[in-house]
């Protein structure tokens, strides 16, 4: 929470992938290029929770696995503790990967179901050998389970034998075995029913205070994130179209994509139904593939005029709010109910 | 609400009552449904709250008869469409009820539409084959249908197939589907749950005035308690397998007359939550095959007292104006005299 010493741990700078698209069988011919991330920059302090919210193909997951460098980007740098971690090769890159580590959305799936849980978390331990002695290791893997919050017992079972929440919490452990700094959270609560949910961002802020780990935090539930993160940034189509501490964007949004956002979440009271001011955005998101010209918000912006088609705007200071908005009509409009 | 008149006093649109279903599995009877009522009338929009497992989807099936039978068995129950039971029905007569009396939506429209037919086709299926419709007619309907439905451009688009949809459109064609007949029962289950926010509230906005246009009956399935306060009526919660509250959507709101519930409600996170732990529900939702004795929530709620809680099962306790919880402490729950 509110306890990030201030100091940078990951800087991303224009970071871009695209992904090709081509045509042919024996001669592959490059027509065009899928604009998953297109210039993304941030920077993560320690100990804070950087939440990334959007709608589905606006590029979050596939920051996500940049970041644990699962693609290799097409252009741009993240700097962590002073070092590119897309230059990064051998023994380094095996650092940073302990460094970087990730919780999956779907707990279903993302588990070994022919591996014990003492497996599946002891795992990492296989490669970086140095964290963890071979002797040591079904002791380390009981505190992990201890730490998540189950019975260090049930190292011996499967994941079928545990609940989606229970799951949720076995890969939180796998993702804490190497000690990380940095935990790249997708969607991590997404699949979980509202109850367990609420267990496990518990869990996850509890951990945050003890380890004094950095969260990036995606998830396209605003509410859940807006309880994790210190900060947000908002995603459309492949760009960060604003940015700001937590309080910044939902009081203070600027940019007509995040009120639009916002005001479409629903809110759990019904006497909040007859004031409440939904912006209706017409239509879907336009294919990464062929975004429009300038912001490529414009399409489905009820401000949007000429200047918006020909000019990209830039994720800046805007004059009416000190948070960077990409928008070149940013106002301010007040939409959480 | 506009008002049916040839209705008689006492009789509802859409009736289930005490319901039971059992699954068969290998392991044992699952008890998934154990004895759940409820009503709908016209116009309105009911909505069945519950996490995953407490048979929210199953009693919609048992509505619509898409139960697999086996391993699922009905042991005892009735259904009932304008006072007619449609459990103890012929299975011929039954079908002509649904789909064009009764009709479904589903959650995933990418699985539940059929990939290698047009949307078209498979729209207009239903009247070729219920109402002997020629194809063109049909086709004619189906756009009309689309139109309905706010899908742009629909006369052009009725030769396209649903990959060629985005996630929002497939959803407006498995509606179009399960209008094309005119139905006065129309069950939504989970109809935005694998959709964006923003595409969210799109459907939500058309299900709300479709349903006000066509004066249908609406059951909306959910676990999310947002959607919830924004469209419904009425809410019933289920947990595992019963309906635990049974309240309009402001007075439940306000005040949870069962801890589940208000478990529930307090578990979202909310602005003054920030910085905060979230309240939590313990432990987890019971195994079918060993219900716990007494109050199925028993084990997990922070107002437990024995015996009574762990021996006996709480009965549906009216509390007035159409409001019932089963909780044996339903009364000082209302009156804020239940403490931890």
């Amino acid at each position: 929470m509110a306890n990030s010493t201030g100091e940078v741990i990951l800087s991303v700078d224009n970071l871009v992938k695209h992904f090709p698209i081509t045509q042919g069988i024996l001669f592959k011919k490059k027509i065009g290029a899928v604009q998953a991330v297109d210039g993304v920059s941030f920077e993560l302090h320690r100990g804070e929770t950087l939440g990334i919210v959007g709608e589905s193909g606006c590029g979050k997951s596939t920051l996500a696995k940049l970041l644990m460098r699962l693609e290799h980007p097409t252009a741009g740098r993240a700097v962590l503790n002073g070092r590119d971690i897309f230059k990064l090769s051998g023994g380094e890159l095996r650092r940073l990967r302990r460094n970087v580590q990730m919780v999956m959305q779907d707990p279903y799936t993302s588990l070994n179901p022919r591996k014990t849980v003492g497996d599946i978390i002891g795992e990492p331990f296989e490669i970086h050998t140095e964290v963890a002695p071979r002797g040591d290791r079904q002791r380390r893997v009981q505190e992990l389970l201890e730490l998540v919050g189950l019975n260090p017992e049930h190292i011996n079972r499967y994941p079928h034998q545990f609940s989606g929440g229970q799951r949720q919490r076995i890969g939180i452990a796998r993702a804490l075995a190497l000690k990380p700094e940095i935990i790249v959270c997708d969607e991590p609560v997404s699949a979980l029913d509202v109850s367990i949910q609420a267990q496990v961002v518990n869990l996850l802020e509890k951990l945050q205070d003890e380890l004094k780990l950095s969260y990036i935090f995606i998830a396209h539930d605003l509410s859940v994130v807006r309880h994790i993160s210190d900060r947000v940034g908002v995603m459309y189509l492949g760009k960060i179209v604003e940015i700001g501490t937590e309080e910044e964007i939902y009081e203070r949004p600027t940019h007509p994509y995040t009120q639009a956002l916002l005001s479409a979440v629903p809110v759990p009271d019904p006497d909040a139904r007859a004031h409440r001011d939904v912006i209706r955005l017409e239509g879907d998101v336009p294919s990464p593939a062929n975004p429009p010209s300038g912001c490529r918000f414009r399409t489905r912006c009820w401000k949007a005029q000429e200047k918006c088609a020909l000019e990209e705007p830039l994720l800046i200071r805007r004059a009416v709010e000190p948070h960077p908005s990409a928008c070149h009509f940013a106002e301010l409009k007040h939409v959480v109910a | 609400m506009q008002v049916e008149t040839a209705r008689p006093v006492g009789r509802h649109l859409l009736e289930v009552r005490d319901l039971f279903v059992e699954f068969h599995t290998r392991d044992g009877e699952a008890k998934v449904i154990n004895g759940v009522s409820y009503h709908l009338d016209p116009g309105e929009t009911l909505a069945v709250l519950g996490e995953s497992g407490s048979g929210k989807s199953v009693t919609a099936q048992a509505i619509m008869g898409i139960l697999d039978m086996p391993p699922a068995r009905i042991p005892s129950g009735q259904i009932l469409y304008n006072g007619e039971d449609l459990l103890a029905m012929p299975e011929e007569k039954r079908r002509a009820i649904r789909g064009s009396e009764i009709s479904m939506i589903f959650q995933d429209a990418l699985s539940a539409l059929n990939p290698v037919f047009s949307v078209g086709w498979q729209i207009s299926e239903t009247l070729r084959v219920r109402t002997g419709m020629s194809k063109a007619d049909a086709l004619k309907r189906a756009a009309e249908l689309m139109d309905l439905v706010k899908i742009p451009a629909a006369k052009a688009r009725i030769k396209d197939y649903p990959h060629q949809f985005s996630g929002g459109m497939r959803q407006r064609v498995m509606i179009a589907m399960a209008l094309a007949m005119d139905p006065k029962v129309l069950i939504a289950d989970e109809p935005t749950t694998a959709l964006d926010v923003t595409v969210q509230a799109q459907i939500m906005d058309l299900l709300a005035d479709l349903r006000r246009d066509l004066n249908m009956g609406m059951i909306l399935i959910t676990h999310d308690l947002g959607v919830v306060a924004d469209v419904a009526d009425r809410i019933a919660v289920m947990y595992a397998g019963r309906i635990i509250e049974h309240a309009d959507v402001h007075a439940i709101y306000k005040q949870p007359a069962h801890p589940y519930t208000e478990g529930l409600i307090s578990s979202i996170p909310r602005l003054n939550s920030k910085g905060q732990e979230l309240a939590t529900i313990k432990g987890l939702p019971p195994n079918l095959m060993r219900l716990p004795s007494g109050c199925k929530y028993h084990p997990r709620c922070p107002y437990m007292q024995q015996p009574i809680c762990t021996d006996v099962v709480p009965p549906a306790l009216d509390l007035g104006g159409g409001r019932t919880s089963a909780c044996h402490f339903a009364k000082e729950m209302l009156d804020g005299q239940l403490h931890r």
